[in-house]
């Protein structure tokens, strides 16, 4: 028990040392992450919208589809990108495998169903609760998709919330389409996976110790802006 | 079912309104394998205010929303201005809900957004929001989060936002249900504002007072039929049906027989 607080008490001293490999790990981490999430919100954000706003053929097989694929398994879409990009593959040519490059789109693909599928429930209540006045005042498709995503912003923070959460603390597809290479495409949990094998545990603790405050400072953010929302009755 | 041919239904005691916005063909819906609206055949004139009376699941709400266009009628047709009811025809119509649908943003939002649909832009989008917010009383009100304003604001608000757009015709389902007399009176007063700048005003109440006070022309609602129209002086101080003449006296009516 002894050795866990010695190598935690290393950790934070890592962690407040501002050691530049450490440093260099986590801002990776969260360029990937946060580019894939912007992506993957762009994408999302308006597919939920339009599969919770409007009836149309074949909406119930999209909505099973984007409910399935959020339990999509990391390691097959690392595998499906890593097939794609490889030289054998499609897009070899583009030469993105073992890029960070590689490893946003792996994330987009694992976050995109996420936050789609979420936001169609999100926007489905709202939409059900709009319907009638929507109607009546003949609010087109388009005005109608940007008026639900506005009045739900504060709901759809906690989707966004939810897809930066699994980007964040994925490891299987960013370590086979990224390869895990030093100062190129090393993230947080793919360290702490080899760091951890290797034996370095100090920097692998400290790794999980950032991953863990970077969730609780999100939530606690998230929260607040939806309590505040809460009050004015914006939410 | 009871036949009210025999004691007068709109066939044999119709009261036509001159100069129709709307008038209904034979207007039937069927919802569940149920015929909930039957055979309505009424007319709303032009710059009038109707009231639409009748007991709870008579139907009255249903009547708005067909009339409105938000759902088709099994049988029959509407007619807007001697023409089948289409989407211009909604257009140039607005409708306010009991429970008062307000988007998640400030009272003023509320307002832009109705104008932003109608394509008002700039100035004239302004000038109305303004006007809208002096005539329901909101001024103070207006950077206000929509939500948060008592029930009677709200439902001003509502209103504000449908004349907001300048509406040939207001749909008016129980506003003031669940509202004080305070309330009320401000929401019959937009009602009158309303009436005054040329606006047929079609609203649905369960209060005999209200209908008095605001109704000209009267329809009442039974079942699903349409069982009577008259002004609404003489359909409420002389019904011919018998469900209106119960409602009117408070007595509790049923198919099978007055009680």
């Amino acid at each position: 028990m002894d050795g866990f607080w010695n190598i935690l008490a290393q950790s934070v001293g890592l962690i407040f040392a501002w050691d530049p490999a450490l440093m260099e790990i986590v801002g990776l981490s969260l360029r990937v992450t946060t580019t894939a999430v912007i992506l993957a919100c762009v994408i999302g954000l308006p597919l939920g919208a339009v599969v919770g706003a409007f009836r149309f053929p074949g909406r119930a097989v999209i909505t099973v589809l984007l409910n399935a694929l959020m339990g999509l398994p990391p390691v097959v879409v690392g595998l499906c990108v890593y097939l794609m990009l490889s030289a054998s593959g499609p897009f070899g040519v583009l030469g993105l495998l073992y890029t960070p490059t590689a490893m946003i789109i792996a994330q987009t693909i694992l976050v995109t169903p996420i936050i789609a599928a979420l936001t169609r429930q999100v926007i489905e209540d709202l939409q059900n609760e709009y319907a009638e006045q929507f109607a009546s005042f003949g609010v087109g498709p388009v005005n109608r998709t940007v008026a639900l995503l506005w009045d739900a912003r504060f709901s759809l923070l906690t989707v966004v919330l939810a897809g930066f959460g699994r980007a964040v603390a994925e490891v299987g597809a960013v370590m086979i389409v990224g390869g895990n290479i030093n100062h190129v495409t090393r993230v947080m949990t793919t360290t702490i996976a080899l760091e951890t094998s290797k034996g370095n545990l100090q920097l692998a603790l400290a790794l999980g110790v950032v991953l863990l405050l970077l969730a609780v400072v999100l939530n606690a953010a998230v929260m607040a802006l939806r309590a505040t929302a809460v009050r004015a009755a914006y939410a | 079912m009871r036949d009210f041919s025999s004691e007068g239904s709109l066939h044999s005691i119709g009261y036509t309104a001159c100069d129709p916005l709307i008038a209904t063909d034979g207007v039937s819906l069927v919802l569940g394998g149920r015929r909930v609206i039957d055979e309505a055949e009424f007319s709303i004139g032009s710059g009038r205010r109707t009231v639409i009376l009748g007991a709870n699941g008579a139907g009255k709400s249903l009547l708005l929303r067909l009339m409105h266009g938000l759902i088709s009628p099994s049988e029959g047709t509407i007619h807007w201005r001697g023409k089948p009811l289409d989407k211009a025809a909604r257009a140039a119509q607005s409708m306010v809900f009991q429970r008062p649908v307000l988007l998640r943003r400030s009272v003023a939002a509320n307002l832009r957004f109705a104008l932003r649909i109608k394509g008002l832009t700039g100035k004239e989008r302004a000038a109305r929001e303004f006007e809208a917010l002096r005539l329901s009383r909101l001024t103070d009100l207006a950077n206000a989060p929509a939500r948060v304003l008592s029930g009677g604001e709200q439902q001003r608000l509502a209103i504000a936002r449908s004349l907001v757009c300048r509406p040939d015709l207001l749909f008016l389902d129980e506003p003031t249900s669940n509202l004080d007399p305070a309330s009320t009176q401000a929401i019959e007063e937009l009602i009158f504002a309303a009436s005054d700048a040329g606006i047929t005003i079609v609203m649905v109440t369960h209060d005999a007072g209200q209908a008095r006070r605001i109704g000209q022309d009267g329809l009442f609602v039974h079942a699903g039929r349409v069982v009577e129209t008259a002004p609404v002086e003489t359909l409420l101080n002389d019904p011919y049906s018998a469900p209106a003449r119960a409602w009117c006296e408070g007595r509790l009516y049923l198919d099978t027989g007055s009680v």
